[in-house]
């Protein structure tokens, strides 16, 4: 594990106990970052389901392969990446879960669910090919560059 | 903590308390061991009771779904009943509300039944 001040880096293995580890990490980060109950038990649980999609499609459960989970700041949010070693995908290619037709399906609904619960959700390229997901959630209280709380 | 499931019978219904998270794992795996036990030994009107249940995450989601689907698959009847907010919360935003039959109370629920 690598840590700044702006910056924590954690790599996961590809086995099913990383989920429960990456959700708790972030959590811990965001109660100290100051978020609310609720937003932390969000943050989790998206940070939650993109390491499931990490596990389960990205590394396609090859515990050869690993998952980088870093958690960084600026002045107005609170970013997440979670970058896998699989083949990527683009979000557009993700079929709609609340589609009549997909109502009844077993998966597919983990892209939603982030999506519902961060402010923002991208899907990169990352660094050997596989997706890096990046997701954001708007800090409760705006901090200058120093980590200093700014007056409102 | 992982899923806990307890068993009961109501009349010819078959009641299912369960505490715990609904997750990737053994809290899903639990959810479908225990329906395809129910509907192997002939039971074909099933509650979940998930007052208990505190986090569901996707995979918990669908495994009810498909708890839901292997119901009325055997020509069955699955419903839900006391809610936690979590779990309202994410069945509200997936639209399954649409899909799941959930009862306010378990009395109401048995009555729903027949």
């Amino acid at each position: 594990m690598a840590a700044t001040n702006q910056r924590l880096e954690v790599t996961l293995e590809t086995q099913l106990e990383s989920v429960d580890l990456a959700e708790s990490i972030v959590m811990r980060v965001a109660e100290a970052a100051g978020f609310s109950e609720d937003e932390i038990h969000k943050l989790g649980m998206a940070v939650r389901e993109g390491v499931i999609n990490a596990y389960n499609y990205g590394n396609c459960q090859d515990r050869r392969k690993k998952i980088q989970l870093a958690v960084e700041f600026d002045p107005e949010k609170m970013v997440v990446h979670i970058v896998d070693e699989g083949c990527g995908f683009e979000l557009s290619e993700v079929a709609d879960p609340l589609a009549e037709e997909n109502l009844l399906r077993t998966s597919g609904r983990g892209i939603f669910l982030m999506r519902a619960f961060m402010d923002d959700l991208a899907v990169r390229r990352g660094p050997t090919g596989g997706a890096d997901l990046v997701m954001s959630k708007k800090l409760p209280h705006a901090v200058s560059g120093n980590g200093e709380c700014q007056p409102e | 903590m992982s899923l806990q499931a307890t068993c009961r019978d109501v009349g010819e219904i078959a009641v299912v308390d369960f505490s715990g998270k609904i997750t990737l794992g053994e809290g899903s795996a639990t959810l479908r061991r225990m329906i395809r036990e129910l509907v192997a030994k002939g039971h074909r009107k099933i509650l979940l009771n998930l007052g208990d249940v505190d986090y569901i995450d996707s995979s918990g989601i669908g495994e009810l779904v498909g708890a839901y689907t292997t119901v009325r698959g055997a020509s069955g009847e699955l419903k839900l009943v006391y809610l936690t907010k979590r779990v309202r919360d994410i069945i509200q935003i997936t639209r399954l509300f649409t899909v799941f039959d959930v009862q306010p109370d378990e009395a109401a629920a048995i009555r729903s039944f027949e």
